[in-house]
């Protein structure tokens, strides 16, 4: 592998200067709220995985809405990648979100397509830390993981509906702490009552609980039928805010409305014609 | 934003001090730009194989334990090994004035010791950025010269 022509075209995909068609291929997000152990929980699985498998990881960061520009420190958290034996047959990328909304720009759905076409066995994106609604991923990858920890609330957070309900697989770390029992025991009930519930695992990187079940389990996680519906949806909504936000017109639009005082309505209809 | 660059901020070798590092990657990003933190404690070959991965145009080293003489040009000797010849390279923390001729010869294109303020790095990033300065150009430039 040319690492660095493969970065390189990554670049000129992201900044718009090289355009890719659509590969079929095994896409996994990895989802949930900041600070709940998306990137440990990857590189457990990553410690597991290679060197047999060739992975990519594309971690998406957010971009300052202020300024522009963004700190992207996923990697921090990857040990695999300081294995010798092990990082060769790894990718890894930081994505910042730059203009789009939501914890997934569309142009990661690009940049996984090239990845494959690179021969990759296995493609994971890691998220922005994600809240209950958002739900971009589903647009992007065929499987959703879905990491919780404990102590995030009640019972009634497992009922409400939302991302939990896209999951293919749901994992709760920090099982060393208290209170992990009950996040897993909320869960079971809630999604026991849906026809095809995805498995529930519950795992610590601080003693290892779960992570070799959980690295098993990757590879041929099922895609749950009933989130089709929902995945084609994200991806006719994702499509539509890309053809807004690249529209040539979007940032003079932009300024207009916050200097001149055009109204929400006048900008829609000038960004439609 | 035209002139947004990925830059890698990095802590090579046995060095715990931190706080400078992160200022600076935060004044980066502050300024528009795309900064990866490397986290403490690399080697030179795990700085190298960010720099290629992230497809990266500058790199900050900050060193504050008195390696840099031994570590910012291996770094510079290896990112031309790897053909990154077009990658800027800068330098900060505690680099005494003695030391800084060689560094500049090995590649080093500016050195940014405590005091500095954020928006001289932010200049010196925006006309590097203009320049072929790489670690590989021939050029013997460097910044406040």
């Amino acid at each position: 592998m040319d690492r660095r022509l493969l970065a390189r075209q990554l670049s000129a995909i992201e900044n718009g200067e090289m355009q890719v068609d659509y590969v079929e291929g095994d896409v996994i997000a990895i989802t949930g709220p900041p600070g709940v152990g998306k990137s440990c929980i990857l590189d457990a699985i990553l410690q597991r995985l290679t060197p047999e498998k060739k992975i990519a990881v594309l971690a998406v960061d957010p971009t300052s809405p202020l300024s522009g520009g963004a700190l992207l420190g996923d990697r921090i958290r990857l040990s695999v990648l300081d294995d010798k034996m092990k990082s060769d047959s790894i990718y890894f990328r930081s994505v910042a979100t730059r203009s789009s909304s939501g914890s997934i720009p569309s142009i990661v759905r690009d940049l996984a397509s090239h990845l494959i076409d690179n021969s990759f066995d296995l493609i994971f994106i890691e998220t922005v830390g994600a809240g209950q609604s958002e739900m971009r991923c589903a647009a992007i990858a065929n499987r959703i993981v879905v990491v919780e920890g404990p102590a995030r609330g009640d019972g009634i957070q497992a009922e409400k509906a939302g991302l939990l309900e896209l999951a293919d697989l749901i994992v709760v770390n920090k099982s060393d702490l208290e209170g992990s029992d009950k996040v897993v025991n909320d869960l079971t009930i809630s999604l026991g009552l849906t026809t095809d519930p995805p498995p529930i695992i519950k795992t610590s990187t601080v003693n290892g609980e779960g992570l070799e079940e959980l690295a098993n389990l990757i590879p041929n996680l099922e895609v749950r039928n009933s989130s089709k519906r929902a995945r084609h949806r994200q991806q006719l909504v994702m499509a539509h805010e890309s053809i807004l936000t690249q529209n040539p017109q979007f940032e003079a639009i932009l300024d207009r409305m916050s200097e001149e005082g055009l109204a929400l309505e006048d900008a829609l209809r000038e960004l439609s014609e | 934003m035209s002139g947004r660059q990925r830059i890698v901020i990095a802590k090579p070798g046995l060095d715990g001090h931190d706080r400078g590092a992160k200022v600076v990657a935060r004044a980066l990003r502050d300024g528009g730009h795309e900064v990866i933190y490397t986290g403490l404690r690399r080697t030179p070959q795990q700085i190298v194989r960010t720099i290629m991965d992230e497809d990266a145009r500058f790199v900050g080293l900050s060193s504050l334990s008195g390696a840099h003489s031994h570590l910012f040009p291996k770094i510079c000797e290896l990112l031309r090994e790897s053909g990154l010849n077009d990658v800027v390279v800068f330098g900060g923390g505690i680099i005494p004035t003695e030391d800084r001729p060689p560094l500049y010869a090995s590649g080093v294109r500016a050195i940014f010791g405590p005091g500095t303020p954020s928006d001289e790095i932010l200049r010196f990033v925006n006309q590097a950025s203009t320049m072929d300065c790489g670690v590989g150009s021939d050029s013997s430039w460097h910044w406040g010269e």
